[in-house]
């Protein structure tokens, strides 16, 4: 779970990591008389807000009220405004970085640092990038600020903050389950304090039944992935025209590689998962129709997910949805030849291997294209 | 054959739910031996002759040493320290949803034990047909000497059974699991296999997300001297959408196929463009 920078910020609050005074609006109207200059800043979960025009800064009142109605019209990256954080503009003299995040390979959390803060950390030279990953056992000591401090070239009263902040952040990412707690720029003022200029907070979306008080964002889902998602499907949202439906992550991502290679473009990742329920096959169709393919292609491994199952749900999605497009179907597996038969009766192509049915698909692809 | 073998006694955590209670039946078809499962509350009962108990503790007279947990993802990390604290040497997690950081934790633990973990959010270990511990369907298998290391489930059972179609068989099947966080890495299992007698080839089934698949090319380039051949999910996959498994994403640039394509082909593996050429691969590595 992504969240807005002012929700992070919140958290930040709440663990005793310093943030710029500010407040949020969803209205120009809002903009309060006592924080002067500030940062407007457009609260989306998409990164490159700043290139993309989407922080302004105002001195007064006015200006901040057409600066924010400005801002709440704009769309980044696809995005629509909802929120601007306001914030008190700082007296900027350093830009650093620091973040902690999840290392797969090592299995364990991965502190980084950097004087060099401000742009993003992929285009930062390896070099100056100090890393530090820390045992989960033992967790966060202070001896690991000291070396972030001589890092970054911090004196001792910054040091100082700065063993605060990473002892704060190192516990708010372990209380909140993070995957990535992140502070860029991480600022040094010219009144020499270190504040969170911004910040950037994944929550593990497996955990939140433990953190009730975590706001649910589903902005940076497309308006089917959320319906998706509300109907627990695995669903992405991709931009070709071959609707795809299959079962298990893997086999469904080689189907739509199959088609690609083929030079077929799929319009949506779809999951049935582990189940051997007709009602969630047929459910899957109401949902790929509306991405509006030219072909639905169902790629079904039999296991658990009986075929028999999968084809049942499939002419009674054809006949509920009235469904005139092509399916082309593959089943291999447990009751494969009951599957293939009961769609064969309903005049249905059906497979027995994948090959054949992405040709099958390619073929058709051709004559309505 | 590597991890499990005819004489390992395993037991189901969570043997009375609905998965626990069907593949627990199916392992004991496929040939392994399952000694006990384990649903609080309900000892006495038993779940297709298979025995229920209360608690781990109250099985440790049938010697038990590998579990399957099978329980919600919010008792995910309750149910493995009680296997671990019993002295269970072999944690197979079938769960998806753990929460990530149970699962640094939880794998961290184990490590100071020298405990395997086999998962979470994978379909388990199959040595056909001394044991199987997990979820993969009994009739895709014949005895054999490819082993498959694979990150999917449904995508593995289709390869093994393409492997099995062609006439070749399986020595060791393990599903290392689709989280981004698992117990075992490829190259943890390769390590494993290198001087593992049955095995004579091996086949890696990875996917977008990680650097498992880079770390794996490196070990074969420097030390392991079988053939191996592999394939790829997620060639079409867009940055920053996960496809389905948590581990299964693109971040900041990183974890693309093209990426790790690239490392294997480097290392001399040849990487299958459809999941159904992994038999002809295997046998022209093979001849």
């Amino acid at each position: 779970m992504n969240l807005y920078e002012f929700q992070g910020k919140e958290l930040f609050k709440k663990f005793g990591i310093p943030v710029p005074d500010g407040y949020v609006i969803q209205d120009p109207k809002e903009i309060r008389d006592d924080i002067f200059p500030v940062a407007l800043k457009s609260q989306v979960l998409v990164g490159g807000r700043g290139k993309a025009g989407g922080i302004k800064f105002a001195d007064n009142k006015n200006d901040a009220i057409a600066k924010a109605t400005e801002l709440f019209s704009q769309t980044i990256k696809g995005s629509k405004v909802k929120y601007i954080l306001v914030e008190r503009k700082l007296n900027i003299d350093k830009e650093l970085y620091i973040s902690i995040t999840i290392d797969r390979g090592k299995k364990r959390p991965l502190v980084m640092a950097s004087a060099e803060g401000g742009v993003e950390i992929e285009t930062v030279e390896e070099s100056k990038i100090y890393m530090h990953w820390i045992d989960p056992l033992i967790g966060y000591s202070p001896y690991l600020s000291k070396m972030v401090s001589k890092k970054l070239n911090l004196n001792s009263e910054q040091s100082k903050q700065l063993s605060n902040l990473l002892k704060n952040m190192y516990t708010l990412f372990q209380t909140y389950d993070c995957e990535l707690v992140e502070i860029n720029p991480l600022v040094i003022t010219k009144e020499g304090n270190i504040i969170a200029a911004d910040s950037k907070v994944i929550v593990d979306s497996d955990s939140l039944f433990r953190h009730k008080d975590v706001p649910v964002n589903l902005d940076d889902l497309t308006d089917l992935e959320r319906i998706a998602k509300m109907q627990d499907y695995s669903f992405v949202e991709l931009d070709g025209d071959i609707g795809v439906i299959a079962n298990g992550a893997g086999l469904t991502m080689a189907t739509l590689d199959s088609l690609l290679l083929h030079g077929l473009k799929p319009r949506n990742f779809l999951d049935l998962g582990g189940t051997d329920s007709v009602d969630i096959v047929k459910n899957a169709f109401p949902l790929v129709l509306k991405a509006q393919p030219k072909i639905i292609f169902v790629n079904i491994f039999g296991g658990v997910t009986k075929c028999d199952t999968v084809a049942q749900g499939i002419v009674l999605a054809k006949k509920e949805y009235n469904i005139n497009l092509p399916i082309v179907v593959r089943l291999n597996g447990v009751h494969e030849e009951e599957g293939r038969q009961i769609l064969k009766d309903n005049g249905i192509d059906a497979f027995a291997t994948m090959p054949e049915g992405v040709a099958k698909v390619a073929e058709i692809y051709k004559g309505v294209h | 054959m590597v991890f499990i073998n005819k004489n390992t006694k395993v037991i189901v955590q969570g043997i009375t739910g609905h998965q626990g209670a069907f593949h627990a039946n199916e392992m004991v078809k496929f040939g392994t031996n399952v000694v006990a499962g384990i649903s609080p509350g309900k000892a006495g009962q038993n779940v297709n002759g298979i025995p229920v108990f209360d608690s781990v503790e109250e099985t440790l007279h049938l010697e038990p040493n590998a579990t399957m947990i099978s329980v919600p993802a919010p008792y995910v990390k309750d149910a493995f320290y009680e296997a671990l604290d019993a002295g269970i040497k072999l944690i197979y997690v079938l769960t998806e949803h753990v929460p990530v950081h149970d699962s640094l934790e939880m794998i961290s633990v184990a490590k100071t034990k020298g405990v395997i973990v086999i998962g979470p959010n994978g379909p388990g270990i199959t040595v056909p047909f001394d044991s199987k511990i997990g979820i993969m369907p009994n009739h895709i298998f014949r005895k054999g000497n490819v082993a498959v290391i694979s990150r999917s489930g449904t995508l593995t059972y289709e390869i093994v059974k393409a492997i099995t179609d062609s006439g070749m068989g399986e020595s060791t099947v393990i599903g290392l699991g689709g989280d981004a966080i698992v117990g075992l890495s490829f190259t943890d299992v390769l390590k494993e296999l290198k001087n593992e007698r049955r095995t004579k080839a091996a086949v890696l089934v990875g996917e977008i997300g990680g650097t498992a698949e880079e770390e794996a090319a490196e070990y074969i380039k420097s030390e392991f001297h079988k053939p191996v051949v592999a394939y790829i999910a997620g060639r079409s996959a867009p940055p920053g959408k996960r496809m389905g498994h948590a581990g299964a994403i693109i971040t900041r640039g990183k974890g693309t196929a093209e990426s790790k394509i690239k490392a294997l082909n480097e290392a001399g593996v040849e990487v299958a463009a459809y999941p159904q050429d992994i038999p002809s691969l295997l046998k022209k590595k093979l001849q």
